[in-house]
C-alpha cells in the first residue's frame, strides 16, 4: 500500500522533528507508537507551520495598522474600499494552499481506512462501563475477556492517594504482538462508546447494533493507555483502554497461558493481585467447576467483590439505587427478595431500554455470588442462589 | 352627523394617546409589539440565560480543578455540561443576536417596525417558557439529561423525564426562531426605505437576512431529530435502534445537518456587528462590501454540505470522509476573505480604540484562531486523534465565545448610547474587555494542550498528567465569571446615570440610526420613511 510506505517515510521525518523529551509535560501528542500516529503528528506540524505563516502575515498587517494608522498619531483615513485584483488573489491563493494540503492528507486518509489483510482481528465491545475483547482471528483466536477500571474507588473519592496510572489502569489489559497489523472491530451493547489509543492514532466509535473497524500496528513494545471518548453515561470517565504490546514470543506465551487458564479464569495471567475479581466471559463454555455448590458465606464474600466491580456505580454501595440512572434500590426490592428465577433472568438478560444490561459475560459462580450477596445485604433476607441454578436459566 | 364627528374625535384621541408611548408597568412588556421593547426583552433574557449557563460552567470548572470527584457526582456533572451547552447556544447566544436584529434592522433600513409586530411579541414570549423548561429539568426525577448538548441516541433513551422537558424546550425554541426569522426576512425584503437597495444595506442587515434563511432551513431538521428521539423513548419507534431496523448514526446525521448551519447561525450576525464596528472606528468604509455579501452567502451554502465532519470517527466510507474533508476545507476560503476584508478596512484608516473596537479586534484575532483550529480539525487523520477531546472544546469556544460573545459585547457597547441615550463608562468598558480577554484565554488556550495530550471531553475526573492545565483553566473560568458582573454593573450604571450621548457618538458610524435618528432613539421611529440616496 502506498499509504503505509508514505507513513513510514513520514515517520522518519516526524521522529527527527519531535524531540524525545518534549512529553515530560503533557501538552502535545503522546509519543507516537505506530506509523499512523507518527504520520498524524507530522501532518499536524506541517499544518501548524502553514497556519503560523498565515497568522503572522494577517495579524502583522492588523497590528501594524493598529500601531501606525491611529487617529492619535494624526493619521488621516484613506477612503479606498475595494480592489478587485487583491480580492481575487486572496480568494485564489488560500484555495491553492488548501489543495496542496489536501494532496498528502488524502493518501493518509486512504491508508487509515485500509483495514485489509490484518494479522490479528479483535472484536471490541463497549459496555456501560467496561470493554469486552474477543480475539476473532489470528494467533490467540478464541480468547475472550472483559476489561474494567482497576483504580480503587477510594482514590477517586479522595480517600487514598492517587496512583501513577490513576484512571488509566484496568484489570485485564488487551495484549497484542508488536509489529503485527491488528484490526479492531468495534460494536457496543448499549450506547455509543469510542475506543481510543492516542499513541496508535486509532480511534473508532463503537455503535450498538453495528460493526465498524480501524487498525493499528504497534512499532514498539510497551503499555499504551487511552480512554472512552464518546459520552456514554454516568461512568464515561471510568472505562479506560489499556493495550500491552509485547514481542511475538511473549505474545505466544501469553496466548498459551490464556488457553490453559480459559476454563476457569481466562485472564488470570494479566491479573494484578489486588485488583477486582476477574470477570471471565465463561458463557461460551461454562466450566464444570462453575456448577459446584458453595457455602453461603463464600458466595456473599465473593458476591461483594463482583458487586463493587460491576453494580456499585448505579445501585450504590448501600443498595440505595440511583434515580439519575433509573437504577432502583436493591435494599428492600421485591425482585431481589422475591423469586430466585426472576432475579437470575434480570441479570442474564438485562432490562431493555435501561442502563441495566445483560451480565451474561460473568460466570455462573460470579452471578450466583452477586445475587446471593444482594439477597442477603442491607437488611434483605432471602434464599441463596447456587451456580447450578444460574446455569440452568442460561439458555 | 354630529355623532360621526364625535366618533372621529374619539378615535383620534385614542390614537393620539397611543402615540405617547407604551402601557405602564409590567403589561408594557407583556403586550408590547414595539421592536425596540422586544429587542430589549431579548437582550435581557439572553443575559439571564448567559448568567445561568455561566454558573454551570463555573460548576464544571470547580469539579475539574483537581483530579478525583469533589463537588459533583458524575451524573450531575454530565447534566451540567449538557445544560451549559443547550442554555448557552439556544438561550444566550441566539437570542442576543435576535435582540440586536429587533433593535437595529428597522432602524438601519428605515422601517417603522418589524413586519409582523404581534408575531414578534409571540416569538419572544415563547422563549421564557422554553428557558424555564430547560432549567426545570434539573428538578425532575433523575435530573436534567446527561447526554451532552448534541443529545446523541441511544443514550437519550436511558434518561428520565428531564429529557422530555428538554425536547419540548427545543421544540419551542425552534418555533420561536422560525417565527422570528420569517419576520426578519419579510421586514428586510419588504420594508426598506426608498433607495435602500439590497446592495446598500448595512452588512449587519445582510448577515441577518442570510442567517434567517439558515434558521428557517435548519431548525425544522432539529425538531425532527428530537421528535424521533421522543417517539423512540415513549412510543415504541426504533428510528435510532438497530434492533428495530434503525441506526444510532442516523441521529447524528440529522442532528449535524442542523448543527453545522447552527454554527453559522451563531457566527454570521456576529460578523455583521463586526462589519459595522470596524469601519466606524477606522473612519473608513468597509473594504470589499460586495465580496463580504458574497462570502457570507457562500459560507451559508457550504454550511449545509459539511455536517459529517463532526462524525469522522463513526466509521464512514473513505469517499464520505474525503468529501466532507474537502468541503470543510473550502469553508476557509470565504471565511478568509472576510478576515482579509476586515484587516484591509483598518489599513490606512484613522483608528481609535474605544471599547466596541477593542471587542471587535479581540473578535477578529481570536475568532481567526478558532478558524485555524477548525482547519486543523477538518483534516480527517488529525481530527480522528482530536475528536471528542478538549482540543475540540477549545476550538468551538474560540468560535462561540471569542467569536459570537465578543461580537455581542462589541455590539452592546456600540449601540448602547443609541438605545439608552447615555454613554457607558469608557474606563470600565476597557477593564471589562481586558479582563474578559485575559481570563478567556486562560480558560481555553490551555485546553488545546489538554486535547492534544489526550484528555477526552465530558469527563468529571481525569488522569494526573492533565492537572496543571485544568487548574489554570479553572482559575480563568472563575475570573471570567466575575468579569461579567462588571459588565452588568456597566450596563446598569449607563442606564441609570450615564452621561447623555450625542446623536452620533462614533465619528465614523454612517448607518441610518446614527445619521437620521436622535439619541436615544424615540419609541417610534421612521413613521415617515427616509429617502436613501
Amino acid at each position: 500500500m502506498t499509504g503505509s510506505k508514505l507513513a513510514s517515510l513520514l515517520a522518519g521525518l516526524a521522529a527527527t522533528a519531535v524531540s524525545g523529551g518534549a512529553h515530560a509535560v503533557a501538552w502535545y501528542f503522546q509519543s507516537p507508537a505506530s506509523g499512523m500516529a507518527q504520520t498524524i503528528d507530522w501532518l499536524h506540524q506541517v499544518i501548524m507551520w502553514i497556519i503560523l505563516v498565515i497568522f503572522v502575515g494577517v495579524f502583522g498587517f492588523m497590528f501594524y495598522a493598529c500601531f501606525a494608522h491611529r487617529k492619535s498619531l494624526g493619521h488621516k483615513a484613506a477612503q479606498f474600499h475595494e480592489n478587485t485584483t487583491v480580492e481575487i488573489l486572496w480568494t485564489v491563493i488560500p484555495a491553492l494552499i488548501l489543495v496542496i494540503i489536501a494532496w498528502p492528507v488524502t493518501k493518509v486518509v486512504i491508508a487509515q481506512k485500509d483495514t485489509s489483510a490484518p494479522d490479528l482481528t479483535i472484536k471490541v465491545t463497549g459496555y456501560q462501563w467496561k470493554w469486552g475483547y474477543d480475539y476473532l482471528r489470528g494467533e490467540g483466536e478464541g480468547i475472550s475477556f472483559v476489561s474494567t477500571l482497576s483504580t480503587p474507588r477510594e482514590q477517586i473519592e479522595g480517600n487514598a492517594p492517587k496512583g501513577e496510572n490513576y484512571l488509566l489502569e484496568v484489570d485485564n489489559e488487551l495484549v497484542v504482538p508488536v509489529g503485527k497489523k491488528i484490526r479492531i472491530i468495534t460494536t457496543a451493547a448499549d450506547v455509543i462508546h469510542a475506543w481510543w489509543i492516542p499513541a496508535f492514532g486509532a480511534k473508532q466509535d463503537a455503535i450498538p447494533g453495528f460493526l465498524r473497524d480501524t487498525w493499528f500496528r504497534a512499532e514498539q513494545a510497551g503499555t499504551f493507555r487511552g480512554q472512552c471518548t464518546e459520552l456514554c453515561g454516568k461512568e464515561h470517565a471510568f472505562m479506560p483502554i489499556v493495550v500491552r504490546a509485547v514481542p511475538a514470543e511473549e505474545y505466544t506465551k501469553w496466548v498459551g497461558q490464556q488457553k490453559a487458564a480459559a476454563p476457569k479464569t481466562p485472564a488470570a495471567a494479566a491479573q494484578p493481585a489486588a485488583a477486582a475479581q476477574p470477570v471471565a466471559a465463561a458463557d461460551a463454555k461454562p466450566a464444570a467447576q462453575d456448577s459446584k455448590p458453595l457455602p453461603r458465606e463464600e458466595l456473599v464474600k465473593r458476591g461483594e467483590q463482583v458487586y463493587s466491580a460491576n453494580c456499585v456505580a448505579c445501585h450504590q454501595a448501600n443498595g440505595s439505587g440511583l434515580a439519575a440512572m433509573k437504577a432502583p434500590a436493591l435494599a428492600g426490592s421485591k425482585v431481589v427478595t422475591g423469586a430466585e428465577a426472576e432475579q437470575i433472568d434480570v441479570l442474564l438478560n438485562g432490562r431493555p431500554n435501561t442502563a441495566m444490561q445483560p451480565f451474561r459475560q460473568l460466570s455462573d459462580v460470579e452471578l450466583a455470588a452477586v445475587i446471593t450477596y444482594t439477597r442477603n445485604s442491607w437488611g434483605n433476607k432471602a434464599s441463596e442462589v447456587q451456580p447450578a441454578e444460574v446455569k440452568a436459566r442460561r439458555k | 352627523m354630529s355623532a360621526v364627528v364625535h366618533d372621529h374625535d374619539h378615535d383620534h384621541a385614542h390614537a393620539h394617546d397611543h402615540h405617547h408611548g407604551p402601557y405602564k408597568g409590567l403589561m408594557r412588556w407583556v403586550t408590547t409589539t414595539n421592536h425596540k421593547d422586544i429587542g430589549t426583552l431579548y437582550l435581557w433574557f439572553s443575559f439571564v440565560m448567559f448568567a445561568i449557563g455561566g454558573l454551570m460552567a463555573v460548576g464544571i470548572r470547580m469539579e475539574l480543578f483537581s483530579p478525583g470527584l469533589q463537588f459533583t457526582d458524575p451524573d450531575f456533572f454530565n447534566q451540567l455540561t449538557t445544560m451549559h451547552g443547550l442554555i448557552m447556544v439556544f438561550g444566550a447566544i441566539m437570542p442576543v443576536f435576535v435582540g440586536f436584529a429587533n433593535w437595529q434592522i428597522p432602524m438601519m433600513i428605515g422601517a417603522p417596525d418589524m413586519a409582523f409586530a404581534r408575531l414578534n411579541n409571540w416569538s419572544f414570549w415563547l422563549l421564557p417558557f422554553a428557558g424555564t423548561l430547560l432549567v426545570l429539568s434539573f428538578f425532575m426525577p433523575g435530573g436534567a439529561p446527561g447526554v451532552g448538548w448534541t443529545m446523541y441516541a441511544p443514550l437519550t433513551v436511558q434518561m428520565g423525564i428531564g429529557m422530555d422537558l428538554t425536547i419540548f424546550a427545543v421544540h419551542i425554541l425552534g418555533m420561536s426562531s422560525i417565527l422570528g426569522s420569517i419576520n426578519i426576512i419579510t421586514t428586510i425584503l419588504n420594508m426598506r426605505a426608498p433607495g435602500m437597495t439590497l446592495m446598500k444595506m448595512p452588512l449587519f442587515v445582510w448577515t441577518w437576512l442570510i442567517t434567517a434563511y439558515l434558521l428557517v432551513a435548519a431548525m425544522p431538521v432539529l425538531a425532527g431529530a428530537v421528535t424521533m428521539t421522543l417517539t423512540d423513548r415513549h412510543f415504541g419507534t426504533t428510528f435510532f435502534n438497530a434492533a428495530g431496523g434503525g441506526d444510532p448514526v442516523l441521529y447524528q446525521h440529522i442532528f449535524w445537518f442542523f448543527g453545522h448551519p447552527e454554527v453559522y447561525i451563531i457566527a454570521l450576525p456576529g460578523f455583521g456587528v463586526i462589519s459595522q464596528v470596524i469601519p466606524a472606528f477606522a473612519r473608513k468604509p468597509l473594504f470589499g462590501y460586495a465580496s463580504m455579501v458574497y462570502a457570507t452567502a457562500a459560507i451559508a451554502i457550504i454550511s449545509f454540505i459539511v455536517w459529517a465532519h463532526h462524525m469522522y470517527t463513526v466509521g464512514m466510507p473513505v469517499t464520505g470522509q474525503l468529501f466532507f474533508m474537502y468541503a470543510t476545507m473550502l469553508v476557509a476560503v470565504p471565511t478568509g476573505v472576510k478576515v482579509f476584508n476586515w484587516v484591509a478596512t483598518m489599513w490606512k484608516g484613522s483608528l481609535t480604540f474605544e471599547t466596541p473596537m477593542l471587542f471587535a479586534l479581540g473578535f477578529l484575532f481570536m475568532f481567526t484562531l478558532g478558524g485555524f483550529t477548525g482547519l486543523v480539525l477538518s483534516i480527517v487523520p488529525i481530527d480522528i486523534q482530536m475528536h471528542d477531546t478538549y482540543y475540540v472544546v477549545a476550538h468551538f469556544h474560540y468560535v462561540m465565545v471569542a467569536g459570537a460573545l465578543f461580537a455581542a459585547f462589541a455590539g452592546v457597547y456600540f449601540w448602547l448610547p443609541k438605545w439608552t441615550g447615555r454613554m457607558y463608562n469608557e474606563t470600565l468598558g476597557k477593564w471589562h474587555f481586558w479582563l474578559t480577554l485575559i481570563f478567556f484565554n486562560m480558560i481555553f488556550f490551555v485546553q488545546h494542550f489538554l486535547g492534544m495530550a489526550g484528555m477526552p471531553r465530558r469527563i468529571p475526573d481525569y488522569p494526573l498528567m492533565f492537572e496543571t492545565w485544568n487548574k489554570i483553566s479553572s482559575i480563568g473560568a472563575f475570573g471570567m465569571g466575575l468579569a461579567q458582573i462588571l459588565f452588568l454593573y456597566i450596563v446598569i450604571q449607563t442606564i441609570r446615570s450615564g452621561a447623555p450621548a450625542p446623536q452620533r457618538p462614533w465619528e465614523g458610524a454612517d448607518s441610518l440610526e446614527w445619521t437620521h435618528l436622535p439619541t436615544p432613539a424615540p419609541y417610534h421611529t421612521f413613521e415617515t420613511q427616509p429617502v436613501v440616496k
